[in-house]
């Protein structure tokens, strides 16, 4: 009797659960086209997962000093050691003005593998992913730069586009864009020689 | 013994002689450049509008115009007359928040463009403006030079043709040298320019640079890859323009404008406005735009824009 019971409940749950299935299924909007056929939704993958994740971009290489890469080629055979501290033996040119009261080298580099980078989310990425680790602060940007707002785009206006790493703008560690020389002037029109030979003095 | 109307008669043969022969030389002197000159030169003057030629004579245009700028550049030069995509319409973004007034871009088009080295024309003009003071064209300054941009307290706004919807510029000419074409693009037939300059007089923006003097072209520099409407060499004594580089963004796939492809901070932005998925129209609909000189109803499609 007891068990006869037992199998009427669960029963029971399962009807009112297959209930409820139909009944949020319902819920979902229907989409129609013109001539009034349902168009049927695939669930789109995009949901699931947040947008950016999986998008990659094509970017050229990212812009290593001279013979740092792969880091591994040192650091495989030297302890990893966690301990926040002031670096003396290498990398002491790197001096770190990118908010350095609030983070050092291991909020991005990988302790344990220091060929990748890391994310907050403990997730690895690829030197050449890098503009989603920069993306988790600066998300205004980053979505800017997906869309070619942000920083610069090359290849066919029309056609395949070629992006640049964060990176190659911006030095991580010390991300404000330096200043520029000016290219010359243009030539003053007093002293622009319309006979064609340019005076001396004009250029200056 | 002369009689009067004999006389006279005698007087008026004379006369008509005279004119004669100095019609005869007249047409002898005119006649004189061919006997050294190819024929190119009589083709050239006799050559059509560029709109009203058709694909043979376009194609001997090209041709000859071709054999001249090989023979005096020492290389060989094309020349192109690509016509618009069809369904395209240019426009151009420039992010004022970003732009450090560094001229890589004015340099960059002179090189792709073949502009006059000597006398210097330059199609790109960068205004130098206070922060404080914004667009305010009495404290803009271009002859700047400064060892670093940007400088404290200062911004930087680019100047070039605006490629206006209603361009004031094509309604003055008194001969129809100069169009907006059908990819939005205003073009000069440098061929059928007359160099009377009424396009530079109505331009609000100086975008117009007019060739004074033969231009210096060093050989080595001169770009061979032209069009016809755009950085083919220019003969002296016409008008000539930015054409957002016809020659590049007309191929197929589309190159970026020389100056969009230099700018080491990424500020300016190059796309079709007619597909809602480019960068040109996501800046228009998400950005802070500012369209200049807009009082003037001059509709440019060159759209100054802060990012930020």
């Amino acid at each position: 009797m007891k068990t006869h019971l037992r199998r009427t409940i669960t029963f029971a749950i399962c009807v009112l659960a297959l209930c409820a299935n139909v009944v949020s299924a319902a819920k979902v909007e229907k989409f129609f086209d013109r001539a009034g056929n349902l168009i049927v939704q695939e669930k789109v993958e995009k949901y699931k997962r947040r947008a950016d994740e999986g998008e990659t971009y094509p970017v050229p290489p990212p812009p290593f000093s001279e013979d740092i890469f792969p880091c591994s080629e040192c650091h495989a055979e030297m302890e990893p050691n966690p301990e926040r501290r002031e670096l003396v033996d290498m990398h002491d040119d790197i001096i770190l003005d990118h908010a350095e009261g609030q983070r050092w080298c291991l909020d991005c580099h990988n302790l344990n593998d220091r060929d990748t980078l890391r994310l907050v989310s403990g997730e690895v990425i690829p030197f050449t992913e890098s503009y989603r680790l920069c993306g988790q602060c600066h998300g205004d940007k980053f979505r800017d730069w997906k869309v070619g707002i942000h920083g610069k785009r090359t290849g066919y206006w029309n056609g395949e586009k070629q992006y640049l790493l964060c990176a190659h703008c911006h030095n991580p560690h010390s991300p404000r864009f330096k200043p520029l020389k000016p290219m010359p002037p243009p030539v003053r029109p007093e002293n622009l020689n319309r006979q064609g030979a340019l005076e001396e003095t004009g250029h200056q | 013994m002369c009689n009067k109307t004999k006389c006279d008669k005698s007087a008026f043969q004379k006369s008509r002689r005279k004119v004669l022969k100095g019609i005869a030389a007249g047409v002898g002197a005119l006649a004189l450049p061919a006997s050294n000159a190819s024929a190119s030169v009589w083709e050239a003057f006799f050559q059509k509008h560029f709109r009203e030629l058709d694909k043979t004579e376009l194609q001997q245009v090209l041709a000859r115009l071709e054999s001249e700028y090989s023979k005096e550049f020492g290389k060989t030069v094309n020349v192109k007359a690509t016509p618009p995509i069809e369904g395209v319409k240019y426009g151009y973004g420039l992010d004022l928040s970003r732009c450090i007034g560094c001229r890589r871009c004015v340099y960059a088009c002179v090189e792709e463009n073949n502009q006059s080295r000597d006398p210097q024309i330059h199609w790109i003009k960068v205004l130098q403006l206070d922060k404080e003071k914004g667009v305010y064209l009495d404290h803009a300054e271009h002859y700047y030079n400064p060892a670093e941009v940007p400088e404290q307290g200062k911004f930087y706004m680019p100047i070039q043709c605006q490629q206006c919807e209603n361009p004031p510029c094509t309604k003055v000419c008194p001969v129809q040298a100069t169009w907006p074409e059908n990819d939005g693009i205003v073009v000069v037939d440098y061929n059928w320019c007359i160099g009377c300059r009424y396009c530079m007089a109505a331009c609000p923006y100086g975008a117009r640079h007019f060739n004074w003097a033969k231009s210096k072209l060093p050989k080595d520099e001169m770009n061979p890859e032209t069009h016809y409407l755009g950085n083919r060499p220019r003969p002296t004594g016409v008008v000539e323009k930015c054409t957002f580089c016809v020659q590049r963004t007309r191929e197929q796939p589309g190159r970026y404008p020389a100056c969009e492809e230099v700018c080491p901070v990424g500020a300016r932005k190059f796309g079709n406005l007619n597909d809602p998925k480019s960068e040109i129209r996501y800046l228009i609909e998400n950005k802070r735009v500012f369209i200049f000189k807009e009082d003037l109803n001059t509709q440019p499609k060159f759209y100054y824009f802060y990012a930020t």
